[in-house]
């Protein structure tokens, strides 16, 4: 039997129509929408101007403080605009518009570099690296990596776990690096495993890609410190909690971070960004995207310079389909929807999913029949049912109460309800009076 | 861009497949066989009964919502079509069709949608409207038609009585269960349906049969079933095994007096059922014992519809006592 988490978790179908595609790489757009809140935590300071020239991998934006990035120019080009641009939160957002210079030859080079495998660099300097060169959590938190590696003291951290779950439909981004960058990964374990000075990785899995945890488990066959965990198929588990839980057995504590239970989880994409970051100085300013629906001419994988509109890639998959009825911005179940394609590509986008009217539209929301299968599902032991209930009525401190600030927004329960309950909505709903009213008490 | 307007709306963007509609009829098609024995030992009056209970309850549901209520009318949703169809099974075969039709209004007028239709009712309509008939009019409701095949078996009963009737009566009038035994059907009649009793409690195997499609459709899970017919048999073997002349086996109460019908399809009711498994285990012992005195201390020979309307109640208390325990609330300190 395989592995899985304690707790609920669903089964959506897969529809991973883009397993077998070969990660493509684009030629670099136009012009770019550099946007400078793209991780979690405090927005990035403009450095430069318009009219200025910036080389690629040039920082553009500093980091603001300790929970936040660098931005990196993803082109050699000259900044045309600092404008307000709509990301994919829907909101317009401070954005640096660079044009590509198509005769800098910078921009066209081939990137794919020799395997490196010594390492050079202290841990020390590894994390200041990491943090310099803009790394982020690229499963889609975007939370700031270096944050991650700067361990208090009081804890001790004996694993280090690498998130190859992708347990989200549709994509298959990290599936593909898996398969094609297999060896830089191992090396960026190791790299991280000496900057938290850990003796013990394991690489977790999902078997629907048996072809990757085939070609880990090869990789590592001499590798005493570094494990393959495949698991069972099952939603949430690319949640970090829910990750922990599965490989190790371990739950992290109600509102704790994994660090309490001595572990850092980091994503695939994110170990080979560090990989390329430390071995090859080159900092995070593109990403792989899936692009996929079931109505595209061709859905694929591409590596995507940051700041490329999402309208670029979805002509690139043979344009937008007849009878399009959404445009969600990740995958279906956690992924945003989108109104505008001019929206960049940025650090968090794992994948585009184009929808048409029969996935698109909800079903007519009917009553309760409480037949518990929300509870049932909910990988992190709540009652969606009870925490909509009181969000709607208000009663934000009985909420808070039954844990609602613990829902980690995987959206099982909207997902299974036989009664199209808007169950989540009213979550987040409640989670953010609720959050809000703790902050003005303090 | 094309002419649809773009959808916008939170996450999740899918849905799984499952409706309440879907629900509903997976439970009518899991009664089918049950429905079918019925037909066959009951004949002409089974289809009657049923017939008049599924479109009186339909009826009331579009009468109540439409001109009481004027709210939506939800009869399609088949949760009304369900409470008819319960209703009738439990009910004897060929009772008068007025009583039928006031059960009918009780069960959806009063059990349901005075509550606040479906989802908000506390009690399990189609009992509440067994349980008012059984009160009103004890004489009809508990008036069992003989079968009308192979009734040889059941010659010597008592105009049809039900297993649990006999016992009940056998014991009052100072009888032992060996004298009592060569007037109870056997096992094997009883595994099949060829007894007396209400209209759908009698095949033990259709029932079973019912039921093992809800579980592997995932309707229902095993806690409730399983639990409500281990409690019965652990109670009343313990009495059994003490004084086998004056209790009945656990196989008897198991197979006879809707022990079944209740445990797979009345109590395993979505709406008036805990919602975790916990409760659901709490709430099944509670049934299993209430049903078992009321069986051997009661008044009634049956008793376990008066259980399962008791357990009902208790149903908010045990959702908020026994909750899923929350993800991290026990901490594994086994860091290696």
């Amino acid at each position: 039997m395989l592995k899985t988490f304690s707790k609920g978790g669903i089964h959506p179908p897969e529809n991973k129509l883009t397993s077998t595609k070969k990660i493509k790489r684009l030629a670099p757009p136009k012009v770019v929408y550099v946007p400078i809140a793209q991780h979690i935590g405090i927005p990035a300071e403009i450095i430069v101007d318009r009219k200025d020239k910036v080389e690629i991998g040039q920082v553009i934006a500093k980091s603001g403080g300790f929970v936040s990035s660098n931005i990196h120019s993803p082109v050699a080009g000259t900044v045309t605009k600092l404008d307000m641009v709509i990301d994919s939160s829907g909101y317009k957002k401070q954005c640096i518009v660079i044009r590509t210079d198509v005769k800098n030859e910078t921009n066209f080079q081939e990137v794919d570099y020799p395997l490196k495998k010594e390492i050079d660099l202290e841990p020390a300097e590894i994390v200041k690296r990491i943090s310099d060169f803009g790394i982020v959590g690229l499963g889609g938190a975007t939370f700031p990596s270096h944050v991650k590696l700067n361990i208090k003291e009081d804890k001790k951290m004996d694993c280090l776990i690498i998130n190859g779950v992708e347990c989200e439909p549709y994509l298959t981004a990290d599936h593909r690096l898996m398969l094609e960058k297999g060896e830089e990964i191992i090396v960026g374990i190791k790299i991280l495993m000496k900057a938290l000075h850990v003796h013990k990785a394991v690489i977790g899995i999902e078997d629907n890609k048996h072809d990757a945890v085939e070609l880990f488990k090869r990789l590592t066959a001499d590798e005493k410190e570094i494990q393959v965990a495949a698991l069972q198929v099952k939603y949430p588990q690319g949640g970090e909690k829910q990750l922990i839980s599965a490989i190790l057995g371990r739950e992290v504590p109600k509102n704790g971070l994994p660090m309490d239970v001595g572990v850092v989880v980091n994503n695939v994409g994110t170990i080979f960004a560090i990989y390329e970051a430390i071995q090859h100085n080159k900092p995070l300013i593109e990403r792989v995207v899936t692009v996929t629906g079931k109505k595209l001419d061709n859905p694929s994988n591409f590596w995507v310079k940051i700041g490329t509109p999402i309208k670029d890639l979805i002509e690139e998959v043979g344009g937008m389909p007849e009878g399009t009825r959404k445009i969600i911005n990740g995958g279906p179940m956690m992924g945003k929807a989108i109104k505008n394609t001019d929206v960049p590509v940025t650090k968090g986008t794992s994948g585009i999913l184009i929808v048409d009217e029969d996935e698109a539209c909800r079903g007519e929301v009917k009553n309760c029949i409480r037949c518990g299968e929300c509870v049932n599902v909910c990988p992190m032991g709540l009652e969606p049912h009870l925490l909509m209930n009181l969000s709607e009525k208000g009663m934000y401190e009985k909420a808070a109460q039954e844990d609602i600030m613990t829902c980690i927004e995987c959206g099982s329960c909207s997902y299974v309800c036989p009664s199209n309950r808007p169950l989540l909505d009213y979550i987040r709903f409640g989670k953010n009076i609720t959050k809000n009213l703790a902050s003005s008490k303090n | 861009m094309d002419s649809p307007p773009i959808v916008i709306s939170a996450s999740p963007h899918v849905h799984s497949e499952r409706t309440s509609k879907k629900i509903m009829y997976d439970v009518v098609i899991a009664l089918v066989p049950a429905f079918l024995v019925s037909l066959y030992v009951f004949g002409f009056n089974a289809l009657i009964t049923t017939s008049i209970a599924i479109i009186s309850c339909l009826l009331f549901e579009y009468l109540i919502q439409k001109y009481l209520m004027k709210t939506e009318v939800t009869i399609t949703d088949g949760s009304a079509l369900l409470t008819g169809l319960l209703l009738a099974f439990n009910v004897p075969a060929g009772l008068p069709i007025w009583m039928i039709i006031v059960g009918s209004l009780v069960a959806i007028g009063i059990a349901k949608l005075s509550f606040g239709g479906l989802g908000f009712n506390v009690f399990n309509p189609a009992l509440v409207g067994r349980v008012f008939l059984l009160v009103c009019f004890p004489v009809q409701m508990t008036l069992w038609p003989m079968a009308v095949v192979n009734n040889t078996t059941i010659a010597d009963a008592v105009s049809g009585a039900t297993t649990l009737g006999i016992i009940k009566e056998g014991l009052q009038f100072g009888g032992t269960m060996t004298e009592l035994s060569a007037k109870l059907p056997s096992s094997v009649d009883m595994l099949l349906g060829i007894t007396g009793g209400s209209l759908g409690e009698m095949s033990a195997i259709a029932l079973l049969l019912g039921g093992l499609y809800l579980m592997i459709r995932k309707v229902i899970s095993w806690h409730i079933p399983v639990t409500v017919l281990l409690t019965m048999a652990i109670m009343t073997g313990i009495f059994w095994s003490i004084d086998p002349e004056h209790y009945a086996n656990p196989l008897i109460h198991l197979l006879s007096g809707g022990a079944i019908l209740g445990a797979f399809f009345m109590a395993t009711d979505m709406v008036t059922s805990p919602m975790t498994k916990k409760g659901m285990v709490i709430f099944a012992i509670g049934i299993g014992a209430i049903t078992v005195i009321i069986r051997l201390y009661g008044a009634y020979p049956e008793g376990i519809s008066f259980a399962i309307l008791i357990m009902n109640a208790f149903v908010p208390l045990i959702n908020s006592y026994f909750k899923p325990r929350r993800f991290g609330s026990k901490i594994k300190a086994k860091i290696m």
